[in-house]
């Protein structure tokens, strides 16, 4: 039987206060740029230019269809020498995780505009409203109630997916776990407290996005 | 009548989706006041022809008119010209489906044309809606949301919320034909009596006998074409050709 001893862990415990606010600053400026890198891709989609479209188009795919590791790693190391520029690993991890969720919630914005009734547009249109108008007032805050679970699906999975930062050396929790171990040699003890801590950090957002969620069926 | 400015004029408008001619040549003039009823087999273009008139469907040939200003399918255009937004301030549109805005209440339905298009005041778009509500019948349910209201309940929503933006014509597209028929009677006594009071309007509709009671004038479509025209007397209560008749023949059971 093994036997659990997590003193020299809480010695550490300042580390692991680091990893998760460093997991969270990631986290969270990911998510920004990612919904205005989302909003930019999504209205390239719907534009009627077709070369905006094939851009915004290829961005997605190319974020989508290849592993978030791989292209963690590839901005770090290959990007650098093809550009014969330095990246940071901050840089490298914050620009890789923004366009990696930005190629997510870019879709989840188009399909939840799209799936507001074509006549609720035409409506907006009868009364006098312009394209931005109704956009804004019409469109947008019924679309936003049709993507707002795949959303926090998303950004759920965003805060785990930081956590591939640890092959770039970002301080975040996996990585300050791994720092954890190393000096105290008590792997079980720190990625239970690791796992522990990311469940800690989720549970209490997911909460919240279904308090919103509620208010949000108000009109039903 | 020639020395009035029609409300609408249309010339020559033809509209196309894709190699399917659905307006052919239409030429039409709507005067101040008056009450047009469109009629005439489902396909027949009725609805792609009130769209038209305020540019929901772009024509693919042919102008539009109003008060005697060509339409522009542009937003804003330039004057003489007169541009959708415009435009669409000024004809107000009913839909057979309602379109309301579900995730705005009752009166925030009515009041936004007012308060995001014509820039009123809050206070002032409410006292409009709320009146205007009372109108309807339906001044108790200010604060609730479409979806907890009747078929009939909504299309009348829909009537207050065009004439919040004091139209000066109305469009109304079959604006009975998705209502149970016990709900039916309730929005045309509200169409009705728009009609008394001088309303402008042209109405898409299958209600023969109620645009024989409110049409000052009827015009019978077929296959994109205008192919009768007439007071309510000649073309439904004495139609004279043979398709008219069948065409009503199947309205009278």
């Amino acid at each position: 039987m093994y036997n659990w001893d997590f003193y020299a862990i809480f010695q550490s415990f300042d580390l692991f206060i680091t990893g998760v606010w460093v997991t969270f600053l990631y986290t969270a400026g990911s998510i920004i740029l990612g919904i205005l890198v989302g909003l930019a891709t999504c209205f390239a989609r719907l534009s009627r230019f077709w070369w905006l479209r094939l851009i915004a188009r290829s961005y997605q795919e190319l974020f989508r269809c290849t592993p978030l590791l791989v292209q963690i790693l590839w901005a770090y190391y290959a990007l650098p020498m093809i550009l014969g520029i330095t990246i940071s690993n901050t840089m490298a991890g914050l620009l890789t995780l923004s366009l990696y969720v930005g190629s997510f919630y870019s879709e989840i914005f188009r399909g939840g505009i799209l799936a507001v009734d074509k006549g609720q547009r035409e409506a907006a249109a009868a009364i006098g409203m312009s394209g931005v108008q109704s956009m804004r007032y019409i469109i947008m805050p019924q679309a936003v109630k049709n993507m707002l679970p795949s959303f926090i699906n998303v950004s759920i999975m965003q805060l785990k997916n930081t956590s591939l930062l640890y092959v770039i050396s970002i301080a975040e929790l996996t990585y300050m776990t791994s720092v954890v171990t190393s000096e105290t040699y008590r792997p079980l003890e720190a990625y239970s407290i690791a796992a522990i801590l990311y469940f800690a950090m989720l549970f209490p957002l997911t909460q919240l996005a279904d308090h919103f969620e509620r208010r949000m069926r108000r009109s039903d | 009548m020639t020395n009035i400015t029609p409300a609408i004029s249309v010339r020559g408008l033809c509209k196309s989706f894709g190699a399917l001619k659905v307006l052919k040549d239409i030429d039409l003039d709507l005067a101040p006041g008056e009450v047009l009823g469109l009629i005439g087999p489902s396909g027949s273009g009725k609805s792609t022809l009130i769209r038209c008139l305020n540019m929901l469907e772009t024509p693919t040939d042919g102008t539009v008119l109003f008060q005697g200003r060509i339409v522009s399918p542009k937003f804003h255009a330039k004057a003489p010209a007169i541009g959708t937004g415009e435009l669409r301030r000024k004809v107000g549109m009913i839909f057979q489906h309602f379109n309301l805005f579900p995730h705005l209440t009752v009166l925030e339905n009515i009041t936004s044309g007012p308060i995001r298009v014509l820039g009123e005041g809050r206070a002032e778009a409410d006292a409009y809606a709320l009146d205007l509500l009372a109108q309807v019948g339906l001044a108790d349910k200010a604060q609730a949301y479409p979806a907890h209201l009747s078929g009939g309940q909504k299309q009348r929503v829909a009537i207050a919320r065009a004439l919040a933006m004091r139209p000066e014509v109305l469009l109304l597209d079959e604006v009975t034909s998705a209502l149970d028929p016990e709900l039916v009677g309730e929005v045309l006594e509200v169409i009705r009596r728009l009609a008394i009071g001088g309303m402008t309007m042209v109405l898409v509709t299958h209600e023969m006998s109620f645009a024989a009671d409110v049409a000052s004038r009827v015009i019978f479509m077929e296959q994109g074409k205008i192919a009768e025209e007439g007071s309510p007397d000649q073309i439904l209560r004495n139609p004279t050709s043979e398709r008219l008749r069948g065409f009503l023949s199947r309205f009278h059971g």
